[in-house]
């Protein structure tokens, strides 16, 4: 069944539908009436799924989508146009450029966490690119899975565009089939399986997975203002975001302020009981409900640790005084419960930051900009915010996508379409003007060695339309100051020959 | 054999902190040989016979040293620039705030490198290795030892022998190499190796760059100036004897076409080669009696015919650069990447059956078209995927720092040369810089939630407030 859809993605893209804009375009204008009108139905299954609030939704997921399709329907001849790049001497008369092209056909595998902005996403860049698309949502997140397959093929062509449904074993099955590119959100056991399978045809892949997003918080700092920031960050679809601090690191001396800083903005986001506030969410399913739950035996919660099973529910929860090698600190949480870590100092957070895994995100709360550069200059991680949380993924102009365990490759607005293309380089020459390459012929002599040599060490030359209007133009504003220049002196001179002159003349 | 120790955790081993060098200046210095002219490199001093495959020295020159020199000397004169932070666009809401994308070093990285051009395939991607940031270990081709021995002796006496190290061995030892953790494995070689690769890169989400090969085809339609087109094809097959990832590997033309090539592909390589081209100087040899034993039992087992050369010796490891016609799309020859002094040439009725024919097989590393007709070297650039294309000519487009080298779908992942090199090695941070002011117009995101904090959120983070410029 799965071997029949992507068959027909191949075929349906080889038939070179999806090479000129204006279909992409159109895709990409059907796929923005889909948010738009169906935002109602969107909501509902979110509710259901993650007892998300209607507000949550546009907040976290719709908004960023929408963008998404805003931007690329506005440059998507910019970005598919070809590129002209420098030339040589050799290849002055030549055409030289980069000419984006779409891959094929791409596998995206959604989660569960955020199931319409992980998967459209990447499909918006997979439609703008020129490519084909099997969708495969996350079967934990069943009512928007069963919404996106339903809506889907209303909006979009069916056959480039397909939605597979199915857990593990569907999953398994797709797998075994060629790709020619597999775009995966989702934890690490799962992208270690996606990339084994994607090794049999060297397949490329994106992975977007997540990791331990630690979360500094210098003594020198609005510390209010910094937890009121990291609260939102953390609880907000009840910690389970791929770039949710995952824990705070700070010294002893401002622990107890963080933890009183904390509970007030609690009581300001979710009231005194957060399982009745229509704005706090829930966990997406037993299995995570225990395994959150699980993480904190043993530890005596500062705030919060209240759980309902029937519900899965687990109230925001903070811990202080976290051991570095508890069970807390192993794994990625992905839930409601915030660990405090104490350290000595910036440097012991830097250490302990770099004796781990390099994470999705980082978070640097400070006033001192030396701090600051010294944390982002001694550290690295998928993406960092200073003084505040999550942002850098709201804006598209940046990348956004892990580095090492955290992940490979990027995407968000114009890295979408460039991680889901291939930039072919593309010389075109004429037969012409033979003799300029006899040099490079046998049989050989040292002058035509010499010849070549310096033909192909000649430096390059930017011949694109923009240097070439700004040079034409300011070629013209230096010969038009020079003219300036000559008609003041032989006005100047002038000036002086004529007044000689009428004088001689009138004398 | 030459062990090195890798560090478990690569951003914070004393060997790789030691070497993070964030300043161009200092960069620069293991760019450049120490204590010589910024136009020379320590690579001058393999300035040398390359007698892996009784290359000719204006072979070796040009493809070897020549190009890494360019590629080091672009690298050098904008490493500054390319390292400068990349300001990113804002919307309303961040518009106060400082975005920019960093790059960063990845760790440690791994450049496997190939026999038919040993010293480029090793020593390039090294050059956006270093660029970037990172420590190097470099594990040259075995079946090319001669150049793997001077590499092995050379590097450590140019660079900083704690950041890049050299290790030399076969398979085995390339396995064994691989059960270490790397940052990002650059390999250059077959598919089947490149399987391997991506298994154990898979183990700790290594980022891997293949650079692969497969059959480059090479489509001549239409008007053709012959003479000048003949020359090309013969320079760009035949340099290296055919032992290049990026030669023409196949050649689609009609018959008519074919007629009047060959004659022109006669007089090419009688210039070139002259009568006898196993006594010319500027003929190289097979690399290894095994790959010359398999290019002649391709040439045994081909049903096309030679037309031109077939001659070989075993104990020479030479190769006559041999053209073969009648041939299809099924023949011993079309099975495999030829990657040897072989030419064949498959008959074709029109371009649409030429397109069809490549866009049946897997897609190439490059692509060819020699025509004068420009709709034709459209159409076939149009319909068809390719790592590189070039028209009107062979190999040449890989000369250009500013074009990215690689290959796509079966011929690689990823690219390098010039930035290319340098991006591929980077990480690209995203980072935003906030302020704490400002801190009402947060409470837009916080709960408790309402319509009026949604629409303006809305309008702050649309796209479209990524025009409006700061006042």
């Amino acid at each position: 069944m799965a071997r029949q859809v992507v068959q027909r993605a191949k075929e349906a893209f080889l038939s070179g539908r999806t090479r000129p804009l204006e279909f992409r375009l159109q895709q990409l204008q059907s796929l923005q009436r889909m948010i738009t009108e169906k935002e109602t139905e969107i909501c509902t299954a979110l509710k259901q799924d993650l007892h998300r609030s209607q507000y949550d939704t546009p907040l976290l997921e719709l908004i960023s989508i929408e963008n998404e399709l805003k931007l690329a329907m506005e440059k998507l001849s910019e970005w598919a146009s070809r590129r002209p790049v420098e030339k040589n001497l050799l290849s002055l008369s030549d055409e030289v450029y980069i000419h984006p092209q779409p891959l094929g056909v791409v596998l995206i595998i959604g989660a569960w966490n955020y199931p319409w902005a992980v998967t459209l996403l990447p499909l918006v860049g997979a439609i703008a690119a020129g490519n084909a698309a099997v969708v495969k949502p996350s079967e934990l997140s069943e009512h928007s899975s069963l919404l996106l397959r339903a809506l889907l093929p209303r909006y979009l062509d069916m056959e480039l565009y397909p939605v597979v449904m199915g857990g593990a074993s569907e999953t398994q099955e797709l797998l075994r089939l060629r790709f020619d590119h597999i775009f995966y959100t989702g934890s690490c056991a799962v992208g270690r399986l996606v990339m084994e399978a994607a090794a049999r045809y060297l397949t490329p892949v994106t992975l977007e997975l997540g990791g331990k997003s630690p979360c500094y918080i210098d003594k020198n700092c609005n510390i209010m203002v910094a937890c009121r920031r990291i609260t939102w960050g953390k609880f907000v679809n009840c910690g389970q975001t791929c770039i949710a601090p995952d824990y705070i690191l700070c010294e002893r001396s401002i622990q107890g302020r963080v933890v009183d800083c904390i509970r007030q903005t609690l009581l300001e986001f979710y009231g005194i009981d957060p399982k009745s506030s229509p704005d706090y969410g829930r966990i997406i399913n037993r299995h995570h409900f225990n395994r959150v739950v699980g993480l904190m035996e043993g530890y005596a919660p500062v705030l919060g640790g209240q759980s309902d099973p029937s519900q899965c529910y687990i109230a925001p929860t903070v811990l202080r005084d976290v051991p570095p090698h508890s069970r807390l600190m192993q794994e990625e949480i992905f839930g409601p419960v915030l660990p405090i870590v104490t350290v000595s100092d910036m440097d012991d957070a830097i250490s302990f930051i770099n004796e781990r895994e390099k994470p999705l995100a980082l978070y640097i709360f400070s006033s001192d900009k030396k701090a600051i550069n010294k944390m982002m200059e001694e550290t690295t991680s998928g993406g960092v915010t200073v003084n505040d949380v999550m942002m850098h993924y709201t804006l598209s102009s940046l990348p956004f996508g892990g580095v090492g365990q955290s992940g490979m490759g990027r995407y968000h607005g114009k890295h979408t379409f460039e991680q889901l293309s291939h930039h072919r380089a593309c010389l075109v020459r004429s037969l012409a003007m033979e003799n300029v390459n006899l040099s490079r012929y046998p049989p050989q002599d040292r002058r035509r060695a010499r010849r070549v040599k310096m033909a192909l060490k000649s430096p390059l030359i930017d011949m694109s339309k923009r240097t070439l209007v700004w040079a034409v133009v300011a070629t013209i504003i230096g010969c038009a100051l020079f003219i300036t220049l000559m008609v003041i002196l032989l006005v100047a001179a002038g000036l002086n020959c004529t007044c000689w002159y009428w004088r001689g003349f009138y004398n | 054999m030459y062990l090195c120790h890798l560090p478990t955790n690569t951003w914070s081993s004393s060997s790789f902190t030691a070497c993070r060098l964030p300043s161009p200046s200092h960069l620069n210095s293991q760019l450049v040989s120490k204590g010589s002219e910024p136009s020379t490199c320590f690579l001058l001093l393999i300035h040398c016979p390359l007698v892996d495959a009784h290359q000719p020295k204006f072979e070796a020159v040009l493809s070897e040293v020549d190009i890494l020199l360019n590629d080091l000397t672009f690298t050098i004169s904008n490493l500054s620039s390319w390292m400068q932070p990349e300001s990113a666009s804002t919307n309303l809401a961040t518009k106060l705030d400082d975005c920019f994308i960093r790059r960063e070093p990845l760790g440690v990285v791994l450049i496997i490198g190939s026999w038919n051009y040993p010293l480029q395939l090793l020593l390039l991607p090294m050059v956006g290795a270093i660029a970037a940031g990172n420590c190097v270990i470099l594990k040259p081709s075995e079946v090319s030892a001669t150049t793997g021995s001077l590499v092995a002796e050379l590097v450590p006496k140019y660079l900083s022998q704690e950041c890049y190290a050299v290790i030399r061995g076969g398979a085995e030892e390339t396995q064994e190499l691989l059960k270490n953790r790397f940052d990002h494995i650059f390999f250059t070689g077959s598919k089947g190796v490149a399987r391997s690769i991506l298994q154990a890169a898979s183990l700790h989400f290594t980022p891997v760059t293949l650079e692969l090969g497969g059959k480059s085809p090479c489509v001549v339609y239409g008007p053709v100036n012959m003479t000048a087109a003949a020359r090309r094809l013969v320079w760009a097959k035949f340099f290296n004897a055919g032992q290049s990832c990026v030669a023409p590997d196949y050649i689609l033309c009609t018959s008519s076409t074919r007629d009047l090539l060959l004659p022109a592909l006669k007089e090419a390589l009688w210039e070139f080669y002259g009568e006898d081209p196993r006594t010319c100087p500027d003929l190289c040899r097979i690399v290894s009696p095994q790959h010359w034993t398999r290019l002649r039992a391709l040439l045994e087992k081909t049903r096309g015919r030679i037309v031109i050369g077939g001659e070989s010796d075993q104990e020479d490891k030479y190769m006559a650069p041999t053209v073969v016609v009648d041939v299809s799309e099924d023949d011993a020859l079309m099975a495999e990447e030829i990657l040897g002094p072989i030419l064949p040439i498959l008959s074709v009725e029109s371009v649409e059956e030429a397109i069809a024919l490549i866009n049946r097989g897997q897609k190439p590393l490059a692509l060819y078209v020699f025509s004068e007709e420009s709709s034709v070297v459209k159409t076939v650039l149009e319909k068809t995927s390719s790592g590189g294309f070039c028209s009107n000519d062979g190999i040449v487009h890989m000369t250009l720092p500013s074009l990215p080298f690689g290959g796509v779908g079966a011929s690689g992942w990823g690219s390098y040369h010039g930035r290319w090199g340098f991006e591929t090695f980077s990480h690209r941070r995203a980072c935003m810089l906030r302020g704490w002011a400002l801190e009402r117009f947060n409470t837009l995101r916080y709960p408790p939630y309402s319509d009026g904090k949604l629409g303006w959120l809305r309008w702050t983070t649309s796209a479209h407030s990524l025009m409006i410029p700061l006042i």
